[in-house]
């Protein structure tokens, strides 16, 4: 019954899934530990926990000791994605800085880009902003910086990236991985989900900021299991390391990063532009007016936003504005 | 019972061990709003609507199933808590079709009262929509769940009570709701209409379906001669609809409504009810005496028939053939009434008044038509009932009290019992020891069937030397377990009563909704209150045994001949159809 479903993650869904009924949490108290499977006590553990069991036994808990932090001893893997050279699981001490793993470890950013933020913890995480590279990271510390451990999922983000999109993509996650038990997660995470949509189509609101705000604090604070309490978190974060990208879509009505389709305009850089016509002959919708040898010109109106013509520019003449 | 010291909102209280903050905050003087909750069906923690703060807890919790432990302090109206409560209450209204004033819930919905009680004015979260499809498919129920809250009470209802398990959790996220598998419509399948899951529905997501208009059409049209029948239930649950106390008795002012409404006779399924006595004692004996299929089990209660005919096809046969009260009413009443009064059998036009909403889908059985014409033309529930006797203004409590018309209008205490879980069975032993030993019975009330919600009661009679085992049972999850022994051929039952809801009908699919928190409320479950008040409508009857009343021995001099003869035969005996549990899809 658990049919892959994310919050089986979570230990109650996990046993409820177990039992054979539909993958939903139950709430704590009684922690499985006392009543768990089939109503018997139970422990679930995650199988990092418990790999870190035999070097404890083998080592002694000294020797593990020593790797790490004060608050968090010993390793801890990394699922490394996103704008690194270098993708995979890291295993490092806890402590290690976010700079070292992406640079270090990670071989940097492709191509050259410009670092924009490292997001950690999987859906329910955060996003970390440059002027936390140089942060140890374990438990506590990525809690106190606004993101958390997590799944230990690791996500480099770039310049190219723009930050409500990202929101807006982990929304959609939770709110399709959500069990739909308790109204917070169900529909709160569905309208928040429905803000970030209007704030990137370039409909949004200051209004909508402190509405995104009040959700987060509603859905946080009332939500039954850490999927739903959690789901805020990407927003939260964002809002706080990035709110001037939300302001760009609200106020100025574009997207920094030139992502969001809709607030999106190609343009043809006059000194650039041949007047090839190559960009003409592949819109597909024809939106690109001008006569061979001068420079040519992208009718906003009609374009779909689809990027043939810069794709096939061979002058590097046609930006995104 | 080991108790505990809890503060709640500063209050010190005892509570019991093992009891949640819920019930120990009632002990305080609070009442903390409820949604999901449903005492003893349904705690499960999910609507986020009780949440409160626990001192030393990080998160606000969920008082319905936070257990109560020595020393705990609790808060139930912070700031934050009445922030959080209010947000939850938003967003489920953000999802919610404003539609109250066309909602046959308006007056009566919890979550109406939810809203209300938090202050809500004007709602922050605006968003889509759910649009789902309305299943009103079947004669019996309604199913909107575009008004669903997501509580699962009628999935706890149908699972844990009932034992039948249509209705559960489908899709993911905002496209969660409850329905049956596959989005099959509960004409489709094994669902028995029984009703239970609209009785805990706290909003309109589960309806009966509305024949109100139907019957007032039918009272406006002078070409129509209305005839009403009333079931034993009817008399007690009805008060409640008009702030009558739990369990009093309402017959008189009940006919003096129904004939205000304009009714052209007021008649009684009391009267049936002895009738059905008659025919299905003697259908015991009969098969006692010639070998006939047994255990016979009573078959008065649709839901319950449905049931059989869905799980135990094979089975059919220990159903007595004996027609329920309503359907011999429906049967009589266009064959035999026509004789008494000279009115045109075609002309009439036959409503009942059930505390059922499966009694809808008995009526419109083909096989019900006996008479030549439709034997019930039309089936309230008491709810809708009500609604028409608020419609006409009528001020019910303060109305005279008056009789039932003849020749149908009078029945027994042993009619009355009916209403409640073991009725059937006692009422049925009153007139077969009689008639067998010839003696009249010492004591009327048979205790040891007399039971309470989701009880098997067993007795042993003897008749005439002869031990005769017997059985009880209500809602369909005892049912199942007497019928896995009837399967199994362990059951050495001689005759078995099952009723499908919990008490009997007093808690039918049809009553009056009994909201969450009057269920907490109440010191005594509503349904053994309604039972109660049907007892003591028995004990104070001049007549206790349908084989006394004088209208059914009219019955059979002028009109029936013998119980179990030729015209009981036709008119008030029938048959059972073996069901699949699936019209549609696979049968497993
Ligand atoms: S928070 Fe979300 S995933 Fe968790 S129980 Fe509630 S609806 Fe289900
Ligand atoms: S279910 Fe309740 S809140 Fe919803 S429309 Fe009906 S009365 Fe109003
Ligand atoms: S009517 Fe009865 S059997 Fe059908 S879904 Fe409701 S509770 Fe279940
Ligand atoms: S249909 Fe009614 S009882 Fe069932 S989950 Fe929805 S709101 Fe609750
Ligand atoms: S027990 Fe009564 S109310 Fe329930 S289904 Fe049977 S007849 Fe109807």
């Amino acid at each position: 019954m658990g049919a892959g479903a994310f919050v089986c993650g979570e230990e109650t869904a996990l046993l409820t899934s177990v039992e054979g009924k539909r993958g939903e949490p139950r709430p704590r108290p009684p922690f499985p530990a006392e009543k768990g499977l089939w109503n018997v006590p139970t422990f679930v553990n995650n199988v990092e926990t418990l790999a870190n069991i035999p070097v404890i036994f083998t080592e002694g808990a000294e020797e593990f000791s020593k790797v790490g932090t004060a608050g968090s001893k010993g390793t801890k893997v990394f699922a490394m994605a996103g704008k690194v050279n270098n993708i995979g699981l890291v295993e490092v001490p806890m402590g290690t800085t976010l700079r070292e793993m992406i640079y270090d470890i990670g071989g940097g950013i492709p191509e050259g880009k410009a670092f924009k933020a490292a997001q950690t913890g999987g859906p329910s995480g955060g996003c970390l902003p440059e002027s936390a590279l140089d942060t140890e990271i374990d438990f506590d510390t990525l809690v106190a910086a606004g993101s958390m451990m997590g799944s230990g999922g690791l996500i480099v983000l770039d310049e190219t990236s723009c930050m409500v999109d990202i929101s807006k993509f982990y929304l959609e996650f939770t709110q399709d991985e959500s069990c739909g038990k308790c109204p917070p997660c169900r529909i709160g995470t569905k309208r928040m989900l429905e803000i970030l949509d209007k704030i990137t189509l370039g409909e949004g609101t200051m209004e909508d900021i402190d509405n995104l705000e009040t959700l987060a604090k509603t859905i946080s604070s009332s939500a039954l299991c850490a999927l739903g309490q959690t789901a805020p978190n990407p927003i939260l974060a964002t809002l706080k390391f990035f709110r001037d990208e939300y302001e760009a879509h609200i106020v100025d009505k574009t997207c920094p990063a030139h992502v969001c389709k809709k607030l999106l305009r190609y343009e043809i850089d006059a000194t650039k532009c041949k007047g090839c016509t190559l960009c003409a002959r592949n819109c597909p919708v024809g939106a690109i007016v001008g006569t061979v040898k001068e420079p040519h010109k992208i009718d906003a109106a009609k374009c779909i936003k689809c990027g043939a013509c810069m794709d096939n520019c061979k002058f590097g003449a046609i930006f995104k504005a | 019972m080991a108790m505990v010291n809890v503060i709640i909102d500063g209050v010190s209280v005892q509570a019991e061990a093992g009891s949640t903050v819920l019930e120990a905050a009632q002990k305080a003087g609070i009442n903390i709003p409820t949604l999901c909750y449903l005492k003893d069906i349904n705690q499960i923690g999910a609507c986020r609507v009780c949440l409160v703060e626990i001192k030393g807890a990080k998160a606000l919790q969920p008082s319905c199933v936070y257990p109560v432990s020595e020393g705990l302090e609790v808060y139930t109206n912070t700031a934050k808590v009445r922030e959080a409560r209010k947000g939850v209450v938003e967003l489920l209204l953000s999802n919610h079709p404003s539609d109250c004033l066309n909602c046959v819930r308006n007056g009566s919905c919890e979550l109406q009262d939810l809203a209300h009680q938090m202050g809500i004015r004007k709602n922050r979260f605006i968003g889509e929509q759910s649009t789902f499809p309305v299943d009103e498919r079947s004669v019996a129920i309604v199913r909107d769940p575009n008004k669903c809250v997501y509580c699962r009470r009628c999935e706890a209802v149908c699972s844990k009570v009932q034992g039948v398990s249509i209705l559960g959790g489908i899709g993911r996220g905002f496209n969660s709701t409850v329905g049956p598998a596959f989005g099959h419509a509960l004409d489709d399948i094994n669902c028995t209409l029984c009703g239970q899951c609209v009785n805990v529905c706290p909003v309109g997501a589960l309806a009966e379906k509305d024949d109100t208009d139907k019957v007032w059409g039918a009272l406006a049209d002078d070409s129509k001669h209305v005839v009403v029948q009333f079931s034993p239930a009817v008399r007690v649950a009805i008060s409640e609809e008009f702030g009558l106390p739990y369990g009093t008795i309402s017959t008189g002012k009940l006919v003096a409504a129904l004939r205000r409404m304009g009714f052209n006779k007021v008649f009684d399924t009391n009267w049936s009810a002895d009738l059905t006595i008659m025919e299905e004692g003697n259908e015991l004996l009969d098969r006692i005496n010639n070998g006939g299929t047994l255990p016979m089990i009573t078959s008065c209660s649709p839901g319950w028939v449905k049931y059989c005919e869905n799980h135990y096809p094979e089975q059919l046969g220990h159903l007595s053939t004996a027609k329920s009260p309503q359907a011999m009413f429906g049967a009589m009443v266009k064959t035999y009434y026509p004789q008494t009064d000279g009115v045109d059998a075609a002309s009439i036009y036959s409503v009942s008044i059930m505390p059922c909403t499966a009694k809808k889908y008995e009526a419109a059985r083909p096989e019900l038509a006996d008479s030549g014409y439709r034997d019930v033309d039309a089936v309230l529930t008491v709810r809708e009932l009500a609604r028409m006797i608020k419609q006409a203004g009528i001020d019910f409590v303060n109305l005279p009290d008056e009789e039932c018309d003849a020749p149908m209008g009078l029945g027994t205490g042993a009619a009355t019992i009916f209403g409640t879980t073991g009725g059937v069975m006692e009422a049925a032993l009153r007139t077969v020891y009689e008639v067998v030993t010839g003696e009249t019975l010492p004591k009327l009330e048979l205790e040891e069937v007399r039971g309470t919600m989701g009880e098997i009661k067993e007795a042993t009679i003897d008749l005439n030397g002869t031990q005769v085992k017997v059985a009880v049972a209500n809602t369909l999850a005892r049912a199942k377990e007497i019928m896995e022994k009837v399967k199994a051929g362990e059951c050495d039952y001689t005759f078995i009563e099952i009723m499908a809801c919990p008490n009997g009908c007093v808690g039918g699919g049809g009553t009056p909704i009994v909201s969450s928190l009057q269920r907490r409320l109440l010191n005594e479950d509503y349904r053994a209150l309604r039972t109660k008040g049907l007892y003591n409508d028995d004990a104070n009857l001049p007549l206790r045994k349908s084989h006394e009343n004088p209208f059914i021995q009219k019955v059979y001099a002028d009109f029936l001949g013998e119980p179990l003869g030729h015209k009981s035969h036709e008119l008030l005996h029938t048959h059972y159809t073996p069901r699949k549990k699936y019209n549609v899809g696979c049968n497993e």
